[in-house]
């Protein structure tokens, strides 16, 4: 039986650990708040077009969105709005799962749920701004915009 | 893996309240943008499908979701500039609390102008 302790040899000075995390959670912070303040403009001007001017919600039908879509000014305000308030949210959402799902399972699975949600809602979304056609040729004239038929 | 907290980080009055309600607010928003997408999406199937899902828009139940959909999104939006400004302006932490009631103040008056329209048209009897 050895009676003697092991001395560990003296550690090398302290050297700060570099982190291998990069600043990814430091451009998330920024990011919510500069698309912020862009999404409260794009999101007041969405609201105010589709619900405050004319009849709002009531006169909100096909023609009314094809007589938006037809120009590209509201092509990339949609556009833009769409994808700044899915990453927005969804990384506002990640940020509420990281702080309550405690299992890394749990987590694991919430986060890849809202991953393929985010993927599905963002193609979707920009496939149907670009490849939409306000005048389509099968439907009855009187649902469309008044510019179809002129 | 972090076990049951001993304590709580949580110390209540206006700055814990707003951010509960800036949470809720922005899950809120985020689950109605998913459907909203969807919906939309229905011009790429036919005229007639995004008429009647969007007709189920303008009923007054629909109507009334509408009205606390746009609070809530009135309330994300103030409430985010404010912690914008608590993050950035200098002053921002000491008047954390002035800016909450700033907050509501602007919401009050940005649901006056747009409530009394939205409920006349929804309820209007167009």
């Amino acid at each position: 039986m050895s009676t003697q302790t092991a001395i560990p040899t003296p550690r090398s000075p302290y050297a700060r650990r570099k982190t291998t995390r990069g600043n990814y959670e430091l451009y998330s912070w920024v990011f919510m708040r500069a698309s912020g303040v862009l999404l409260v403009v794009l999101v007041f001007g969405h609201l105010f077009v589709n619900l405050m001017v004319g009849d709002g919600v009531k006169a909100i039908d096909f023609a009314f969105v094809g007589g938006k879509w037809a120009s590209p000014f509201w092509q990339m305000w949609d556009l833009a709005m769409l994808w700044l308030a899915m990453i927005h949210g969804t990384n506002g959402v990640r940020t509420i799962i990281n702080d309550y799902a405690e299992r890394d399972v749990t987590r694991g699975i919430l986060k890849s749920l809202l991953l393929v949600a985010f993927t599905f809602t963002v193609v979707l979304g920009t496939l149907v701004i670009f490849t939409f056609d306000p005048c389509p040729t099968d439907a009855p004239a009187e649902l469309l915009a008044s510019f179809c038929t002129a | 893996m972090p076990t049951a907290p001993a304590g709580t980080l949580y110390r209540g009055r206006e700055g814990m309240w707003s951010w509960v309600a800036h949470r809720v607010t922005g899950v809120l928003i985020f689950f109605f943008l998913l459907v909203h997408v969807l919906d939309t999406a229905l011009v790429r199937v036919s005229p007639e499908a995004y008429n009647a899902v969007i007709g189920t828009y303008q009923t007054p139940i629909m109507g009334l979701g509408e009205a606390g959909l746009v609070a809530a999104i009135v309330f994300h939006a103030f409430n985010g500039i404010r912690v914008a400004l608590v993050d950035f302006w200098a002053k921002g932490p000491r008047y954390q609390r002035v800016m909450l009631w700033v907050v509501l103040g602007l919401f009050v008056v940005t649901m006056a102008g747009f409530l009394p329209r939205h409920l006349m048209n929804v309820f209007g009897g167009h």
